[in-house]
């Protein structure tokens, strides 16, 4: 199991630096291509900013506390996206015919789809996540004990598995229904567009959706809840705040097991 | 183990569901079998070609061998493996070549794509070199090494595929219409590789083909698969009688004559002097010739072997 973790690792690391070392040929382009992502996923920022030039809160949060919601969905969407955002080109590669000639490489295919046509230049979304979220640490007051700074660790790592899972998921689903990649997106970046803003300007009702049907709450609202020590404006229980590690486990063996059935139910294209 | 064939393939099916539109909003659900009940094996060393009509099973076959497609009922072996439950374990054993898609990276070149494989597959370098430097130099490609892919012609791509598909030693190359396309120069120049690969790596080899001159001059067995089942397996010679086909007796006789009337044989065509006569491809010639040189005046003889092609057709007919 170890060893095949490792194997999968190293060859992802095999494959995507093929395609940095292509992408890095065209230089020019991939610095612009770079800037050009950090400025356009800026750009929503840009928004929050705005809104608070004429409010001091929003829903309840300061500038600082919605910047530490933003930067952490946003890094933790930027990570999953450049590590297996790719896997949503399945359809794609499936209706081209193209699939075939993975399944009969020594690489398993989950790593081979993340690591095809891996762009580097996705990074820009990951800077501009790491930029907010640090700006945000010097705005936030937060008395800092070894559990809150346990809990933003775990933040980062449970949010972007569970955008990773998400990522999967749509992509497994493109098994059945090769079209079936704006679904997808619907709940990662969508799910990071609604995590971007305290939850508290949402009805209730919606909160529960994003809780209990499409987890991205977990990615940034509960544990940033405990970080920033506030109580469940829903009056949700407490426990939900340090449950983001177990929404992903639970998301992570969902992807898993709908990957491989996906697999086995897969039926190339003629000839 | 030593003692089970290569590949083993009992009772192999695979259906497919295929959903049609009947109405405005209606579909209704086809069960389509691809493939029903194949059974075959392959030892060893084996050159095997497999023919049949467009869409009578050869690629769903072969992705079932592979490993890409899960069988819907039967038992597959391949080198002692389960395909589509060890999929990624068998890759290292064999090798694909698709002709009507490359497997390489088409924006690397060769040289690039080549080293890659070598890494994902583990291969040692000292081997590595041993083959790159053999596959070179049979397969023609030294200049084309440093060129992209996408910019190879059909033939030296596929030139490329194959060398790309055998560079990890395996044990079984799949080629799926490995000379579509290419031109006869390039069609020789592959069948000869080929036979050099089977005779002195002893890989074992299974093409599917639509041009039966690859099986003539490559594969002493044939597979012939209609409709999803084996309607022939054995020796190409064996094919003639199994299509019962017929040879033809072309005789040119001193002067014109009324149709000639010899037991065994029939006449289809008469022109001046010259007749045909028809008779079944597993009977001798020789009784027919005497007879009809004893009976008439003959200038010359000749016999035309029933064209392959023609076989096939009336396998596929019955």
């Amino acid at each position: 199991m170890a060893e095949r973790l490792g194997w999968g690792l190293r060859a992802f690391v095999t494959l995507a630096g093929m395609w940095v070392r292509v992408s890095w040929t065209y230089r020019t382009s991939f610095v612009v291509m770079s800037l050009a992502s950090l400025v356009l996923t800026g750009i929503d920022f840009v928004a929050i900013l705005v809104v608070f030039a004429n409010l001091d809160s929003l829903g309840g949060f300061t500038l600082g506390e919605v910047a530490f919601l933003y930067g952490t969905t946003a890094l933790c969407l930027g990570v999953a996206d450049l590590l297996i955002g790719n896997v949503e080109r399945l359809g794609r590669r499936i209706r081209m015919g193209t699939l075939d000639a993975m399944m009969v490489r020594p690489v398993p295919l989950f790593v081979q789809m993340c690591a095809d046509q891996f762009a580097l230049r996705r990074i820009g979304r990951v800077t501009q996540g790491a930029l907010v979220l640090g700006w945000s640490l010097t705005r936030v007051e937060v008395a800092w004990t070894p559990a809150r700074v346990a809990v933003l660790l775990s933040l980062l790592v449970s949010g972007t598995v569970i955008f990773g899972g998400l990522f999967v998921l749509g992509a497994a689903f493109q098994f059945v229904s090769t079209d079936g990649s704006e679904a997808a997106n619907a709940f990662t970046y969508g799910g990071n567009a609604l995590t971007q803003y305290p939850l508290t300007i949402y009805p209730a009702e919606a909160v529960k959706a994003l809780t209990f049907v499409v987890p991205v709450a977990f990615v940034n609202w509960y544990p940033a809840l405990f970080i920033l020590g506030r109580r469940d404006p829903f009056g949700l229980p407490a426990a939900l705040q340090l449950s983001s590690p177990v929404a992903a486990l639970v998301l992570c063996v969902l992807a898993a097991v709908a990957w491989r059935a996906g697999v086995r139910r897969y039926r190339s294209t003629g000839s | 183990m030593s003692t089970r064939a290569l590949i083993e393939v009992a009772d192999l099916s695979r259906t497919f569901t295929v959903r049609r539109r009947t109405g405005r909003v209606r579909r209704t659900a086809h069960l389509v079998h691809a493939v029903r009940g194949l059974s075959f094996t392959i030892e060893r060393g084996e050159m095997v070609g497999y023919i049949g009509p467009n869409g009578a099973g050869k690629s769903t076959t072969i992705k079932m061998l592979t490993g890409i497609l899960v069988p819907s009922a039967g038992r597959l072996a391949v080198a002692g493996i389960d395909p589509s439950r060890d999929r990624v374990e068998l890759t290292r054993r064999i090798g694909v070549v698709f002709g009507q898609r490359t497997t390489l990276w088409w924006d690397l070149p060769l040289r690039d794509s080549f080293d890659l494989l070598r890494r994902i597959y583990r291969v040692p370098p000292v081997r590595f070199r041993v083959n790159l430097a053999e596959f070179t130099e049979m397969l023609d490609l030294g200049d084309l090494l440093d060129t992209p892919v996408r910019q190879l012609s059909l033939g030296q791509r596929m030139r490329g595929d194959i060398a790309a598909a055998l560079l990890h030693d395996p044990e079984i190359l799949y080629l799926d219409e490995p000379t579509i396309g290419l031109d006869v120069v390039s069609k020789g120049r592959l069948r000869e590789f080929l036979r050099r690969v089977n005779a002195e790596r002893s890989v074992t080899l299974l093409l599917t083909t639509h041009d039966l001159q690859d099986i003539e001059q490559l594969c002493r067995r044939v597979m012939v698969i209609d409709h999803g089942s084996l309607v022939y397996d054995g020796a190409l010679t064996g094919l003639h009688a199994e299509g019962a086909a017929s040879r033809t007796l072309v005789v040119d006789l001193v002067d014109e004559a009324p149709a000639i009337d010899v037991p065994g044989a029939t006449v289809t065509r008469v022109d001046g002097p010259r007749q045909w006569l028809s008779f079944p491809a597993g009977e001798s010639a020789a009784p027919i010739v005497a007879a009809v040189a004893a009976a008439y005046d003959v200038a010359d003889l000749s016999i035309n072997e029933p064209d392959i092609e023609d076989v096939i057709r009336q396998i596929y007919s019955r």
